[in-house]
């Protein structure tokens, strides 16, 4: 919608609908703000959504679901109830927050709202059954200010993410959204957009760390009229949810970004590729555009610039191989999503052959934050070479299981333990020595380990001990994990979303399979860890593809830091994480054993064997190594399982 | 030598000639790097990984897909490559089929020979090919899933060259494979079995159906007179198999060969090629005087006429009515050589020796048939002839040369450059000229018409007359142009297409040849054969004119001439099988309507009109009652969009009469039941 005869200015609209939003939002007294990331939807956010409006209704308060702007007549005192987008602590969802108060409270239930109605929008007081409690302190935390997982993050990409409504353009704006754009757009020239990226050191977050200033200027560079901007929504390592909590619980930060991408190298249109497994972020950005484009601040004639940018949303292909930059543009031209060798880059011939910028989701909703704060102010979080914050997915061993947000440069020991809240065992139990290592950057990461737990973290440090940031999975791992099983599950990974275009990648991943299960079955000896080292390094260097050049690095980490644990599969036939059920060899310790037959009696194959009241023996040549024997025995004579 | 262009490469210092890629440089300096799926005429696909080179610097990269930049110091058989080239050709193997001294490809396999050259000594990966059903549907070719190298060769030459990608990659990693459209058999898609997948494939996975036992069978059958007719493109590369330069021409050996073989009497296609020329430079004078049907589209050859039929209909009417030269001969060898050679009608057999896997196709197609039987029996390639002359333990090159039989092994040297790109349409000139100028033609040779772009336009004036002409080569380019035609953008008089690149001469039944420069040979010697004969112009040709005074009603375009010599073309589906069920109705009685969204009703709208019905059908809640399909082709293409409902076909069909035609059904249906 054009708005030249528009009594206000373009500059002034967004300041005037951020102060109606305001004026709105003053007039309520409460705001009850109930996380709809995928995570806590799942735990039922919807349902104890629908109870709080049920109940604040029964208590007669006066409740608004959607704060407009132009609406005037929102009544005083009333209570906001709204959605947001993932609050980051999946682990204790459903979470809901209270504003002003600041309240927190996890693992919400239909059935509670009630008395959270009664209790604190009524009495003003805490529910405290349905505060986090620190496990080390046993002490109930009130809100976010509290709780260690939330204290030892700097939320800047996320911080509005988990608070303001994904679904409200308004709110967007009241935040100060749109801002930089319109800066971009109105007062300053395309060459001083590119500057202000690259002075910030904004490197690109989906994995490859490269300069994305550097990126668009050369895209800028690039004669043309025809350019395109695309963002890469397609997150597909296993464990990352990082870019679907930001298109969730921010989409319009994405557009902005966009928006300020294709301003910077001359685009009129561009793609906002999804990942079809996300039905929410997909159905939350396809909204956000069409908002934006209701509100004016997308299409024609932007900010009254005569500028354009139309952006199309497009569902993924539902292969993994679709993140890779040259796969994703194939498959948004219709065709079958296969990556292409490199030259020619995007940014000389990318989408239908024109210069093209294609950025991560993360990296997008970081550059408003650039223009309107200054390159300078980023660079005040992170290392020199590597600015900023960036954000995780940690799961795995680890007390605290969600989405994250630090500084480039904190240490692993900071995330693990103290935003994760340590290690736990395989019971559940935080325990302070089981800490083995970490599996960062998903499929194509690597593994950190004890020696790394100090190592600040950014691109660089972790490319020099052979791991990669990569889009930013953390697995947290205990002793009780066989590394072999581990750089296994991510072969088993890469094998089965290998595109199948070059060899290395297509053959190598199976043939490194093949080998890793030489090793776990008990078949292995020195030469099957010679050919896979070989293979290995073939795939890394030779692949087709950054996909296909980092699947080998589970394995080559692996390798590098656990030989010793590879070793004793391969050469004493032993797991010692006892994780490798081929190589177990069950026994009952004679001294141990009482006689008292309950083994005899779980052994599914009739493998034990022995008199009552005389040790049992196992007879290998039956034994299936189903495991059942060992926890059935009080005495715990059955050991080897 | 000036730095700034200048790169090192294996310690040689060497200019950079404007090559798109280090390979094609390292290539032009006497390096042959690995490769399987790099092809210069085809786009960069990347996907092999043994072109891989080291770059100081940037350490390993893919030559294929890295321009060559000054200053660079690339090492291309570094201990390193050299490893991770073996390790790559170990991981193919493993994968694998290993039958190889029983492959039809054995002798000129890529792989085999690289493995050889690299060194590999042994595969240590454990094997993992699981067997595939071998697709024999086809009459041309044989596509063997379990000696793909996924090297996507095929693919890409058959969409980039010929425009008709029948073949294409499925399935993800591990499970990924070649297939034609819905995993159908290649006799049942858009595939023109011009065979260039095989030509350029690296190993025995796609090859040309073999026939040789056939051949052999009614050899030694004392009954059969077995006849061989030989394409003139044949001659100039059958020497290729047995160590002869390319372009060397061996006619007289390959006589001597057949007759070796067995055969009873050899011909030469040549003397049909002067048979069309008459035919189809009369029918051209005929439209051009008529004003009508122009231009006319050249029909020698059967993958660019399978092609029309399926992507053009609207220009069938334009093809040359003209049977191709194999065709002819068949068709008049049955007429008159049962009684020349004393034998019955049923015992003579046609065996064409083809540079071309098309023409197998061309020759099974029931409208050749003459009481049941074939004009041309079968049909061997270039190749299967070198094979069976192997077999047979001849010693080709000290063959005595021997002369063809008569009458069908007379030829003028229009007839004989025929198998190359441009030659049709040179041999039709010199008919035409000659006749529109009405004076005896003495500058024969059409230079102009001659060479190697994908395509070339000439103007011929004779009697103040203007002939336009265009001459192309690959079917995208003939593609290309009729959509310029169609659309008004270019005018011609006469248009030559062949599907191969080259024409003929670098057809797909031709023996196996890496080497670009071979085809550029074989037409020289086609050329130079034409030089070396004493008549060149097929109104020159008195046995073809005695056969039209005794065999074909007098003069070319008779009655008799065009039972004989000339043939009609039909609209082809592109996709045999089953519709697609789009809006699926209960299980009572149940109205069928099916719209066709094949190429010519998808771009006359049939899509829209598909969702406009399925529209319709939800919007009156008639999914009980009425099926929603999608077919692929009624063959009306010209007459689309098609849409039938019931027993009802609808052509030209619009939302409203087909919704009209369901209301007339139902209705009908209604008042039966009631």
């Amino acid at each position: 919608m054009i708005r030249e005869n528009d009594t206000l200015t373009p500059s002034l609209n967004l300041e005037a609908l951020a102060g109606q939003y305001t004026a709105a939002a003053q007039q309520t007294s409460r705001r009850v703000i109930i996380c709809a990331g995928t995570g806590c939807v799942a735990g039922g956010a919807l349902k104890v959504r629908a109870a709080f409006l049920d109940q604040i209704a029964k208590a007669g308060l006066p409740v608004v679901v959607e704060l407009k702007a132009e609406d005037h007549e929102v009544e005083a005192g009333a209570t906001h109830v709204s959605k947001s987008g993932c609050q980051g602590f999946c682990q204790m969802g459903p979470l809901v927050t209270i504003e002003p108060d600041g309240i927190l409270y996890t693992r919400v239930k239909p059935a509670d709202a009630e008395e959270i109605v009664q209790v604190t929008l009524i009495r003003k007081q805490v529910v405290d059954r349905l505060l986090y409690v620190d496990p080390a302190t046993n002490a109930h935390c009130r809100g976010t200010a509290d709780i260690p997982f939330y204290v030892r993050q700097r939320r800047t990409v996320l911080k509005q993410c988990g608070r303001i409504d994904p679904e409200d353009v308004n709110e967007y704006i009241q935040q100060g959204g749109y801002t930089a754009a319109r800066q971009a757009f109105r007062d300053m020239t395309r060459a001083a957009v590119c500057e202000q990226i690259t002075l910030s050191g904004l490197r690109g977050r989906g994995g490859g760390g490269f300069p994305t200033g550097r990126k668009w200027e050369l895209t800028r560079q690039q004669p043309g009229v025809k350019k395109y901007v695309i963002c890469n929504g397609d997150e597909g390592d296993p464990g990352a949810f990082m870019d679907r909590s930001v298109m969730e619980g921010n989409p319009h930060s994405v557009i902005e970004g966009m928006m300020i991408a294709a301003r910077a190298i001359g685009a009129d249109e561009g793609y906002i590729y999804v990942r079809a497994e996300y039905p929410l972020a997909v159905q939350r950005v396809r909204r956000a555009v069409r908002d934006a484009e209701e509100a004016g601040l997308l299409g024609e004639n932007l900010f009254g610039t005569g500028q354009s940018l139309r952006l199309h949303v497009m569902e993924g292909a539902g292969a993994f191989v679709c993140g890779e930059e040259t796969a994703l543009m194939a498959s948004v031209e219709g065709k079958r999503g296969m990556p292409k060798p490199k030259p020619p880059f995007p940014a000389q011939r990318g989408l239908w052959g024109m210069p093209t910028v294609i950025n991560n989701v993360e990296t997008l909703a970081t550059v408003p934050l650039i223009l309107r704060h200054g390159p300078a102010a980023f660079r005040e979080l992170g290392t020199p070479k590597s600015p900023g914050t960036k954000t995780f997915a940690l799961t795995g061993h680890v007390a605290n299981t969600g989405l994250i947000e630090v500084p480039f440069g904190v240490t692993l020991r900071q995330i693990v333990l103290e935003i994760g809240g340590g290690v736990i065992d395989d019971q559940g139990q935080v325990t302070g020595e089981c800490f083995k290592a970490v599996q960062i950057g998903g499929p194509s990461g690597g593994c950190l380990t004890e020696e790394h737990l100090d190592l600040p973290l950014d691109f660089d440090s972790l490319q020099g001990v052979g791991a990669m940031i990569g889009s930013g999975g953390l697995v947290v791992m205990n002793r009780q994990t066989c590394m072999v099983q581990v750089a296994r599950f991510f072969m088993q990974f890469t094998q089965n979303e290998s595109c199948g275009k070059c060899v290395l990648c297509r053959e190598g991943t199976k043939q490194m399979l093949a080998l890793l299960d030489d090793i776990i079955e008990g078949r292995a000896d020195e030469s099957t860890l010679t050919l896979l080292s070989q293979v290995a390094q073939t795939v890394r260097k030779g692949s087709l593809c950054g996909l296909g050049k980092t699947a080998p690095n589970p394995v080559l980490s692996t390798l590098r830091h656990f030989r010793a644990e590879v070793d004793a599969h391969v050469y004493q036939k032993r797991c010692p994480a006892s994780g490798c059920k081929a190589l177990a060899r069950p026994e009952i310790l004679a001294e141990l054993c009482k006689g008292c037959t309950v083994c005899t009696k779980k052994c599914p194959v009739g493998a034990i064997q022995g008199e009552r009241k005389q040790p049992h023996r196992i007879d290998a040549t039956k034994c299936i190594k189903c495991g059942a024997c060992a926890p059935a025995c009080r005495f715990h004579a059955i050991v080897g399982v | 030598m000036d730095p700034k262009s200048t790169l090192t490469i294996d310690r040689m210092v060497v200019p950079i000639n404007g090559e798109r890629n280090l390979l094609d440089l390292a290539r032009r300096v006497g390096i042959d790097i690995p490769t399987f799926c790099y092809h210069s005429q085809l786009s960069i696909y990347g996907a092999c990984r043994l072109c891989l080179v080291e770059v100081e610097g940037r350490g390993v990269v893919a030559s294929c897909s890295t321009p060559p930049e000054a200053g660079m110091v690339v090492r291309t058989h570094s201990e390193e490559i050299r490893q991770m080239r073996r390790i790559a050709l170990e991981l193919i193997l493993a994968n694998h089929e290993q039958t190889c001294p029983t492959c039809s490809k054995s002798a000129t396999c890529e792989l085999q020979r690289l493995t050889r050259r690299l060194g590999v000594e042994k595969v240590r990966f454990k094997p993992t090919h699981k067997p595939q059903p071998v697709d024999r549907s086809s009459p041309s070719l044989v596509r063997d899933p379990n000696k793909c190298i996924l090297c996507g060769d095929c693919v890409r030459a058959c969409e980039e060259i010929q425009g008709v990608g029948a073949i294409d990659f499925a399935y993800r990693g591990a499970a990924a494979c070649v297939v034609p459209a819905f995993g159908k058999d290649l006799n049942q898609v858009e595939c023109v079995n011009c065979g260039l997948c095989a030509s350029v494939c690296p190993t025995g996975a796609l090859t040309p159906k073999w026939e040789i036992e056939t051949v052999w069978k009614d050899i030694e059958n004392p009954q059969k007179k077995v006849v061989a007719q030989i394409a003139p493109a044949v001659r100039v590369a059958l020497g290729e198999a047995f160590g002869m330069e390319p372009g060397s021409i061996e006619t007289g050996r390959i006589v001597a060969a057949l007759k070796a073989l067995g055969f009873d009497q050899v011909y030469d296609t040549s003397f049909a090629a002067d048979l069309t020329v008459v035919e189809e430079a009369e029918e051209f004078l005929d439209r051009k005087g008529k004003g009508e049907r122009l231009p006319q589209f050249t029909s020698c050859c059967p993958g660019w006429v399978k092609f029309a039929e399926q992507f053009c209909p609207d220009m069938l009417s334009h093809l040359s009515s003209c049977r191709s030269p194999q065709q002819m001969f068949g068709s008049l060898a049955k007429q008159i050589l049962p009684a020349q050679l004393g034998v019955a009608a049923a015992d003579l057999v046609v065996v064409s020796i083809m540079p071309c896997t098309a023409k197998k196709y061309e020759a099974k197609l029931p409208k050749f048939r003459q009481e049941g039987r074939p004009d041309v029996d079968h049909v061997l390639t270039t190749q299967e002839l070198a094979h069976m002359i192997e077999e047979a333990g001849l010693r080709f090159t000290e063959l005595e040369p021997q002369s063809l039989d008569m009458p069908l092994g007379f030829k003028t040297g229009a007839g004989v450059i025929f198998g190359a790109s441009g030659g049709v349409t040179e041999a039709v000139l010199r008919y035409a000229v000659e006749k529109v100028r009405g004076q005896r033609l003495e500058a024969v040779d059409f230079h102009e018409l001659r060479g190697e772009d994908g395509v070339r336009e000439v103007s011929v004036e004779a009697n103040g007359a203007t002939l336009k002409l265009a001459v192309v080569h690959g079917l995208k380019n003939a593609a290309t142009l009729v959509e310029r035609i169609r659309q008004g953008k270019a005018q011609y008089d006469l248009v030559e297409v062949m599907a191969c690149p080259g024409g003929c001469i670098g057809g797909a039944g031709q023996p196996v040849s890496r080497d670009a420069e071979a085809k550029r040979l074989r037409g020289k010697g086609l050329y130079a054969a034409d030089k070396m004969m004493q008549l060149h112009k097929s109104q020159d040709n008195h046995l073809v004119a005695e056969c039209y005074v005794r065999h074909l009603g007098g003069e070319p375009g008779s009655s008799t001439a065009h039972r004989l010599l000339h043939t009609k073309y039909q609209n082809r589906k592109r996709i045999h099988g089953e519709s697609l069920t789009v809006l699926e109705s209960g299980p009572s009685q149940k109205l069928v309507v099916s719209v066709c969204v094949g190429t010519s009703c998808f771009v006359r709208g049939s899509q829209t009109l598909l969702k406009g019905l399925v529209e319709y059908v939800e919007a009156k809640d008639l999914e009980d009652a009425v099926e929603v399909q999608a077919t692929f082709c009624y063959e009306r293409c010209d007459r689309g969009p098609t849409v039938r409902v019931g027993q009802h076909v609808q052509e030209h069909c619009t939302l409203d009469m087909a919704c009209q035609l369901i209301e007339r059904e139902l209705e009908q249906a209604a008042n039966t039941s009631g």
